[in-house]
């Protein structure tokens, strides 16, 4: 069997909202697949029914083999979930959620109490381990939650939006765990927001935009599916910021993204001989540019160009 | 050559006897946490203490004459009223845990579905247990006696602990369905009120009461428990009341338990 995961047509309903409109997915087992997509795509509906909280109102999902809702029993022997819904009790210690769980999965008092000091271990959280898991700082619950998600010795791993909120620093850590738990075997699902973590972390990327997957490959795939390069150019003088971007329209032919921010105007350019008008152009105008290049399309600007809207950007609650 | 049929590995079916175990384990999670915030234990300390005191010197003197004689009617009563109240700080724990996402992670893990369940109301009895203290403890200072033998004592507190925990399982529906916390006090206040003031609990005499008051006051749970707790604890006689409060519990119980397990079972 080298599907770890396999999902066909999921489709979910709240209400009047279409969470899930009709999802494939195909994870290989030993690798990380990456959902992306904003707030309200559908990724969080998604993982809770591969992880057995919910039940598809049409469409079917396997976890090696088993289906998620007739063999729900057999589904949550072999994952883990963790994130941001599925979270440690606050008011225990660190060393008593891991206790309690390994206590859950069936393991005897001291063989949990042995597994629960080496995970704490594991994820450095050993000093911490005797104190209420609401004094942790952001990064420790983190750890916390991924080490509480390895005491039944998952297979199969969702990490929903495990790094949201982090600093970079534990942002990093996690990462390093996550890389850690694949080269061990573990096959990971993991939703991000973020198009740096997708691309750092997953073997494979999925976007879902508004509850179906727009798009699916690897980074790179993703990148060559947009086609073409991307054109960046910022003035020196930032007030001529709006005169760039008119150039750049002219040359590409395309509406160019402007960055308010840092006056970095984007916009997709197929003919890379088109360099030249553009730089003759900036010269017409009397513009000094600080930034002028060629480069592979941001993930960001391949999910603009699937969905219409940036990833950021789009912020219907989940 | 012997031939071996490679079955699958038989998946282990989860029985009463698992069930038991992980509610136990999560019924140890909630005391776990009752031992580093004691301020939760704050409502079941201070309430029946301050409930004591009130209705000890408000209505004593125009119900029993003197508060000494009320009191030996009122504190077996109270117990009764003050597990009613104490069972509604499940319901809203209850809720707030499936909020926060703590019962997202037991759902995803192999064990039985009830568990979770039975674990809160069952870590929840301390509550009531430390209330009865409290009130136990309080009510001697103020000069309380027991006047029957202690193996009726003890069948008072036994019956009282049943019914609570058969209540619980009313609380923990209440906090199944309330969408969130602060709803979960406002429905519990609306249960709870009838059933513990139309009840024999404050007058053990209810005939001044309106006919359609009295024949509450006669099927009201509360009641058959409050003048149970007191045939048992300083005498009088005491009929079917154990028996009626005991049909209520298993009444209770039948039909809240399931639907609380279905409605969990469903929560999103």
């Amino acid at each position: 069997m080298d599907n770890a995961i396999r999902a066909e047509g999921l489709k979910k309903r709240f209400g009047e909202t279409l969470a899930l409109a009709g999802v494939d997915l195909l994870v290989r087992r030993g690798t990380v697949l990456g959902v992306l997509g904003p707030n309200g795509a559908g990724k969080t509906t998604a993982v809770r029914i591969l992880a057995t909280l919910l039940k598809p109102d049409e469409g079917r999902a396997e976890v090696f083999g088993h289906d998620v809702v007739k063999g729900a029993a057999q589904v949550r022997r072999l994952i883990s979930l963790t994130g941001q819904y599925a979270s440690v009790d606050e008011e225990l210690t660190g060393l008593e959620n891991l206790i309690m769980i390994a206590r859950l999965v069936g393991h005897s008092r001291g063989e949990s109490r042995r597994r629960a000091r080496e995970l704490l271990a594991r994820f450095e959280l050993s000093d911490a381990g005797g104190r209420a898991a609401k004094t942790y700082s952001g990064g420790m619950r983190r750890r916390l939650d991924l080490a509480a998600g390895l005491v039944n010795d998952p297979r199969v791993i969702y990490l929903d939006e495990p790094t949201t909120g982090l600093d970079p620093r534990a942002r990093n850590a996690v990462w390093t765990t996550v890389r850690g738990l694949v080269h061990d075997g573990a096959t990971v699902l993991l939703t991000t927001q973020q198009l740096d973590e997708a691309e750092a972390l997953a073997d494979e990327i999925v976007v879902f935009d508004r509850g179906r997957v727009v798009a699916d490959g690897t980074a790179e795939e993703l990148k060559e599916k947009i086609g073409g390069q991307t054109l960046a150019v910022r003035a020196q003088d930032r007030t001529r910021t709006p005169a760039v971007a008119e150039v750049v329209a002219r040359v590409t032919g395309a509406r160019p993204e402007v960055d308010d921010d840092t006056g970095l105007v984007t916009a997709p350019l197929d003919d890379p001989s088109a360099l030249s008008a553009v730089v003759r152009g900036l010269d017409q105008a009397s513009i000094v540019a600080t930034e002028l290049a060629l480069r592979r399309p941001s993930l960001d600007e391949v999910f603009l160009k699937l969905t219409g809207h940036h990833a950021e950007t789009d912020g219907s609650p989940e | 050559m012997t031939t071996i049929a490679l079955e699958p590995a038989p998946i282990p079916r989860i029985g009463p006897s698992q069930t038991l175990r992980n509610g136990l384990t999560l019924a140890w999670r909630n005391v776990m946490q009752l031992k580093h915030s004691p301020e939760k234990l704050m409502d079941v300390t201070l309430m029946p203490v301050v409930f004591l005191l009130m209705f000890l010197y408000v209505f004593g003197g125009v119900v029993s004459g003197s508060t000494h004689a009320y009191l030996e009617q009122l504190l077996p009563g109270l117990i009764a009223q003050m597990g009613m109240f104490a069972s509604m700080g499940l319901g809203t724990s209850l809720c707030e845990d499936i909020r926060k996402g703590v019962f997202d992670r037991f759902r995803s893990l192999p064990i039985a579905r009830s568990a979770p369940l039975i674990g809160a109301v069952v870590g929840d009895t301390v509550r009531f247990c430390v209330t009865m203290v409290m009130l136990v403890a309080f009510g001697s200072l103020l000069g309380f006696r027991f006047h029957t033998d202690p193996l009726s004592v003890l069948a008072a507190f036994a019956l009282a602990y049943v019914f609570y925990l058969a209540v619980c399982w009313v609380s923990a529906l209440v906090g199944l369905v309330a969408p969130t916390p602060e709803t979960v006090q406002g429905l519990a206040f609306i249960w709870t009120m009838p059933l513990t003031f139309g009840s024999s609990v404050l007058l053990p005499n209810t005939g001044t009461m309106p006919g359609w008051l009295q024949a509450w006051v006669k099927v009201n749970p509360v009641t058959h428990l409050a003048d149970s707790m007191r045939a048992l604890t300083v005498g009088g006689p005491l009929g079917n009341h154990a028996w009626y409060t005991l049909a209520w519990a298993a009444g209770i119980v039948l039909v809240a338990f399931p639907v609380a397990v279905w409605m969990y079972g469903r929560k999103i």
